[in-house]
């Protein structure tokens, strides 16, 4: 089952159009990464998602609900905060979450100790929350999330303002309940965070997704470029230079170094063996997905995706 | 009932104002009013002690220092003209900007309830203070008056002597009559919350239009509008304290005061439900 499809999202703040025809298709299970530069419209596409604000056009369900249609009943399964998350500051970090599980109904207030564990805020549940640190806060919004029992979580920039322990921290966290078998919606403009935790990404600049799709075929969509070390790289680079499907062959004291297809790849390390050349190392040469990121976010025409896989 | 049914069973409206009522409780603003509503009668009492005059022309000044029972009524008066339009907006004005301020409106609204329950709730709490700060106001005055200067029986404003225990269930009945004009105070508040979304714009604002309504009230070429604004409605409660009672002033508070509550909530409603969540 789709856990949000969201399609053909737009929202304007007069001539600014801050979401512009968003389509977003996150399958159960997944943990999708929402990868953008601050201000790309990111934080007003999960407002729309959870039925805070309106679009202009377009609509989004989760498990093949319309918040807007169908309110409250519509974001059952569905947890996570936007932007940061907020408490009442003169109520504790537990009566902040027994509040949370009042509005939520059920069994809810079963939950509020074994999510404060979860976040390691058991001995610092009975604090006002205005005494909190900012990792505190963020880690107190993941309680309150769990208290809902999710299937699908949605977390905007959840490590923003941590210090690098609370980041890692806050990741493994995501990672365990990932795990568990959540579906995640973690919206970041880390990428390191992205590559680290998701395997579905979309990254939107300017409003517009320029890519959705599983993270390894992104990266692995920019391979075709090798370094070789032989036993010998005078001959090699000859036997390269005219082997079929073999490109570019560059030399230098580390190498060669070529484009080619895998195929062409594996009948250049047949030739070179029959030519009684070792092979030292052999190495594809890929993009970092910060590399893909800046490359589609700066130079994204507007209008135009410039990838999107399914 | 199945897990998943248990599980899933939505909270109602008394759930959402439950807590509305427990985060009234753990605020300050909560309790600055509510003292205020205390120390006030309080202050007036000190001033009758230490001075033998006054207070002049106005209803049961005469009696204050005859019977306690007269310090509320008294007191309600003077209330009408600012004091407490300010208490009631101290609240009310602040029940749905604050959680703007404080980024807590989309933390309530990504949960398991609607944001009408979240507004009804907002709006009985609002109320509830209102109601609590005037039974504080009238008790303290009832009670320390009453112990000061005796409960004995008030004379109503036609001149007849009303029993003891009349007299209190009429004070009863005061309170009532007063809390109408409060109730569309608390309205105006809280449209002006909803919609500023700033809460001291909103305190000051209720503010504003309640000493707006004074002014166009003492506009002697404005008579026939005083009958329909909020001020003379603070001052209905006199009826009940005529034998016999008089009920016209009372009805006129009533719908006058539904004629500015109903149609502010349902703006406020309105907005309330279509408004974008964008801030925090």
């Amino acid at each position: 089952m789709t856990a949000i499809e969201a399609r053909g999202l737009v929202k304007r703040y007069g001539h600014v159009t801050a979401v512009d025809h968003v389509d977003l298709t996150v399958r159960t299970g997944d943990v999708y990464g929402y990868l953008g530069p601050n201000g790309a419209g990111k934080t007003t596409s999960l407002r729309m998602l959870l039925g805070l604000i309106r679009p202009d056009e377009g609509s989004a369900r989760l498990f093949g609900r319309d918040p807007l249609l169908e309110g409250a009943r519509a974001l059952e399964g569905v947890a996570g905060f936007v932007e940061a998350p907020r408490f009442y500051p003169y109520l504790s970090g537990r009566r902040n979450l027994e509040l949370a599980a009042a509005l939520d109904g059920g069994d809810a207030a079963e939950r509020i100790d074994d999510a404060l564990e979860t976040v390691d805020l058991t001995s610092r549940a009975s604090d006002k929350v205005r005494g909190y640190s900012h990792g505190m806060k963020q880690r107190l919004g993941i309680a309150g999330a769990l208290v809902r029992d999710p299937r699908l979580l949605l977390l905007d920039e959840p490590t923003t303002g941590l210090d690098p322990a609370g980041m890692r921290d806050m990741r493994a966290l995501v990672h365990r309940l990932a795990e568990d078998g959540l579906t995640v919606l973690l919206s970041s403009h880390l990428m390191a965070e992205v590559e680290d935790l998701c395997d579905r990404v979309a990254i939107v600049t300017r409003g517009r997704v320029v890519y959705e799709g599983a993270l390894d075929e992104l990266i692995a969509s920019t391979s075709g470029r090798y370094d070789l070390r032989t036993t010998d790289d005078g001959p090699a680079a000859v036997i390269a230079r005219r082997a079929h499907g073999i490109y570019d062959v560059t030399t230098s004291s580390r190498g060669l170094s070529f484009a080619a297809d895998e195929r062409a790849v594996a009948g250049l390390t047949l030739e070179l063996a029959q030519a009684g050349i070792g092979l030292r190392a052999l190495v594809p040469r890929t993009a970092t997905l910060e590399e893909l990121f800046f490359r589609m976010t700066e130079s994204a025409p507007d209008g135009e995706p410039i990838l999107v896989s399914t | 009932m199945s897990a998943v049914a248990v599980r899933f069973r939505r909270p109602g409206v008394a759930t959402v104002y439950a807590w509305e009522v427990r985060k009234l409780a753990a605020q300050k603003r909560t309790y600055i009013g509510l003292g205020c509503a205390l120390l006030v009668p309080l202050i007036f009492i000190t001033a009758l002690l230490a001075d033998d005059e006054g207070p002049e022309g106005i209803p049961f000044s005469d009696l204050v220092r005859e019977t306690g029972l007269a310090i509320p009524l008294v007191g309600l008066y003077f209330a009408a003209f600012w004091f407490f339009p300010l208490i009631t907006a101290l609240v009310a004005g602040d029940i749905v900007a604050t959680e703007d301020g404080n980024g807590t409106l989309k933390t309530i609204l990504t949960r398991s309830v609607d944001r009408w329950q979240i507004f009804v709730a907002k709006v009985l709490a609002a109320f509830t203070y209102a109601f609590v700060a005037l039974v504080l106001y009238v008790g303290v005055g009832l009670v320390i008056g009453g112990l000061i200067w005796g409960f004995d029986p008030l004379i109503s404003l036609s001149g007849s002597q009303i029993p003891v225990d009349r007299s209190l269930s009429l004070i009863g009945g005061t309170v009532l009559a007063y809390f109408l004009p409060t109730m569309a105070v608390a309205s105006l508040a809280i449209l002006l919350s909803t919609v500023t979304r700033n809460s001291a714009a909103a305190v000051v604002a209720t503010l504003m239009l309640s000493l707006i309504m004074q002014l166009l009230g003492i506009i002697s070429a404005l008579d026939f509008v005083r009958p329909y604004l909020l001020p003379a409605q603070f001052n209905a409660w006199q009826g009940l304290l005529r034998e016999p009672i008089d009920w016209a002033p009372v009805i006129r508070a009533s719908w006058v005061s539904a004629l500015f509550a109903v149609p502010a909530l349902a703006w406020a409603f309105t907005h309330f439900l279509r408004r974008d969540v964008a801030g925090g």
